[in-house]
């Protein structure tokens, strides 16, 4: 391992020293180990659900605290003045909205599948909480540091899908569907971007580790974020598709489908997809901020500072930026965001990957410095970005008015056979075949 | 595969894929048999993990129970209603006879093989190494694959465009 100063401290750490959390998790694991002699399966379940069980606390504090936050400062944004009744300045209201949630009456439909309506909203927790086994918090701070770390990450987003799917079918309502599969046909074109804009990033760190990458940044002072601008902001627009914010929640767009994938829901089962939410939120956030923004490193403050305190107050910045976007932006149509995807990202995605490889073989074939090399990247691909962003845009923008699309052509041509009737030649269509 | 956590793993593991792959079979309605058989998937990749196979592992879960798991729902939401179950067939019996034949096949060669146990460890990480040897020493196969993968992908969409350009 190169970079081993930035590795686990060992047990040596004092029971104060507070900027590595886990020693405490570790000597408890020691301690069973080695002077109870329990097996080595017996450990490995203890850390297991000592991992799980902290991950879940934090989460759940944070997301009681963001539920305030995000309805103030949404408020603010849209000039109201946001929940103030319940507490002072309303900061009991998240409590007040889950014993809500809890008390009220789960209906399920008469004639939904009642196996995977259950299902939906369990299997939604499943991506939403299992990415965070991956990500390091601090100086040993990881429940698990796989080497395909990176590929995991997507790998678990890409589970969401099913459980949105699963949601919408079962609930047996046409809007619930409708939703259901705007999710799965947005996912599975942003999951190309997201794989790609993660591509540059593992070809500068040289590993999928996610503990190698912060490592790799800290160690040479330099951020991915600077390094890949235009992967990171591929990353968080493919990201706010994942998590499902504004403006990309057309899956669950109230104004034009009712609530999406989760219409059916009610009680505490739309609870745990409002929780999943955010939950979601904060991995997509933890995963910007390990691989683009240092993780809990910050050019040698984490010496002083507790590196999971450095982390979350990043991780919180970045989960800040979606709640404004949200508060900001109008949402977009369905085929916009295709489009966007296929025809704006993927191209600028792709040529990225080969930015960062042109790179990164330069640097390594032609011995440069690290000194030079990483600020005239840096440079470089700032500068590139801009002109790629801008220029192909305006490129997009000004084609022949004729050759832009006006509406998608497949969707339409697949969505439905047509019923024209008999004796009126060329007439718009009236009704879909298949609708009662 | 000594101590006593990978011996319950594999057999929880084992239970899970084959549990849920008769699932698939025996289940009518269409979609409950897709998520078996994405359960079934997951087993598969919780099996490589006990093997110390995380790349291949994790590409399991990506393509199969990701990717591969979506475009049946696509094949499912594309069907028209009434074929969509997983009703009887006349197929039934010659497929019950073929999987049966398979399965006797491997069954007997797996308890008739003198398995050898492997001398050397774990494997470390195998991400790089395959990744080496994909752009390294099979870069041709690779680069095939990927072209045929292309080639394929636009005959799909050169086979369902309409006829003609659209007006308007």
């Amino acid at each position: 391992m190169p970079f081993d100063k930035l590795r686990t401290s060992g047990p040596l750490a004092a029971w104060y020293d507070l900027r590595d959390l886990g020693h405490y998790a570790r000597s408890l694991l020691g301690w069973l180990g080695d002077d109870l002699g329990a097996p080595d399966w017996v450990t490995y379940v203890v850390s297991g659900v000592i991992g799980i069980v902290a991950i879940l606390l934090w989460l759940l504090v944070s997301q009681l605290s963001f539920i305030w936050i995000e309805r103030r400062v949404i408020g603010r944004m849209q000039a109201r003045i946001g929940p103030n009744r319940v507490g002072p300045r309303g900061l009991l209201q998240p409590i007040a909205d889950a014993m809500k949630l809890l008390l009220k009456e789960a209906i399920t439909v008469r004639l939904a599948d009642r196996p995977l309506f259950w299902l939906g909203p369990v299997l939604i927790f499943v991506p939403a909480m299992v990415v965070f086994a991956v990500i390091p918090f601090g100086k040993g701070m990881t429940l698990a540091d796989l080497n395909v770390g990176v590929l995991f990450v997507i790998a678990i987003g890409s589970i969401n899908t099913v459980a949105v799917f699963i949601a919408g079918w079962s609930s047996n309502n046409k809007f619930a569907l409708l939703g259901a599969m705007r999710t799965v046909a947005m996912l599975i074109s942003y999951e190309l971007i997201q794989v790609l804009a993660l591509l540059g990033v593992v070809i500068f760190a040289g590993s999928m580790r996610l503990g190698e990458v912060v490592a790799w940044q800290s160690h040479y002072n330099a951020w991915l974020l600077f390094l890949q601008p235009l992967a990171l902001v591929s990353f968080i627009i493919a990201g706010a598709v994942e998590i499902n914010r504004s403006p990309m929640d057309i899956s669950e767009a109230e104004s034009e489908i009712v609530a999406g994938y989760h219409t059916e829901y009610s009680g505490i089962k739309f609870g745990f997809f409002y929780t999943a939410e955010y939950f979601a939120g904060f991995a997509i956030s933890a995963v910007i901020v390990t691989l683009f923004l240092g993780g809990w490193t910050a050019w040698g403050l984490e010496e002083w500072v507790p590196g999971w305190l450095l982390f979350l107050s990043k991780l919180y910045l970045v989960f800040f930026l979606f709640i404004w976007t949200r508060g900001t932006l109008p949402r977009l149509r369905i085929d916009q965001l295709m489009a966007f995807a296929w025809k704006f990202l993927l191209p600028l995605a792709l040529v990225n990957v080969l930015i960062a490889g042109g790179e990164v073989l330069a640097w390594r074939e032609g011995d440069i410095s690290s000194n030079v090399a990483l600020p005239v990247f840096g440079l470089a691909n700032a500068a590139l970005a801009a002109q790629l962003i801008v220029g192909w845009g305006t490129f997009m923008g000004h084609l022949k008015p004729e050759r832009r699309a006006k509406r998608a052509v497949l969707t339409q041509e697949l969505g439905a056979i047509y019923y024209v009737p008999a004796g009126s030649q060329g007439a718009p269509p009236e009704r879909p075949l298949g609708e009662p | 595969m000594d101590d006593a956590g990978s011996v319950i793993a594999f057999w929880l593991l084992a239970a899970l894929t084959v549990g849920s792959a008769l699932g698939v079979v025996a289940v009518r309605d269409l979609i409950r048999a897709l998520v078996l058989l994405i359960t079934s998937f997951l087993g598969v990749a919780g099996l490589y993990i006990t093997l110390s196979a995380d790349f291949v592992a994790v590409a399991q879960v990506l393509i199969y129970a990701g990717a591969i798991s979506i475009l049946l729902i696509f094949a499912i939401m594309l069907t028209p209603r009434a074929s969509r179950d997983n009703a009887e067939t006349f197929l039934q019996v010659p497929a019950l006879l073929l999987a049966g034949l398979v399965a006797f096949t491997i069954g007997f060669i797996s308890l008739q093989t003198d398995w050898p146990i492997a001398e050397r460890g774990g494997f470390g990480e195998t991400a790089s190494a395959i990744g080496e040897a994909l752009l390294d020493k099979y870069v041709l196969p690779f680069e095939m694959a990927s072209v045929l993968l292309l080639v394929a992908m636009l005959g799909a969409i050169v086979l369902v465009r309409p006829e003609g350009t659209p007006e308007e």
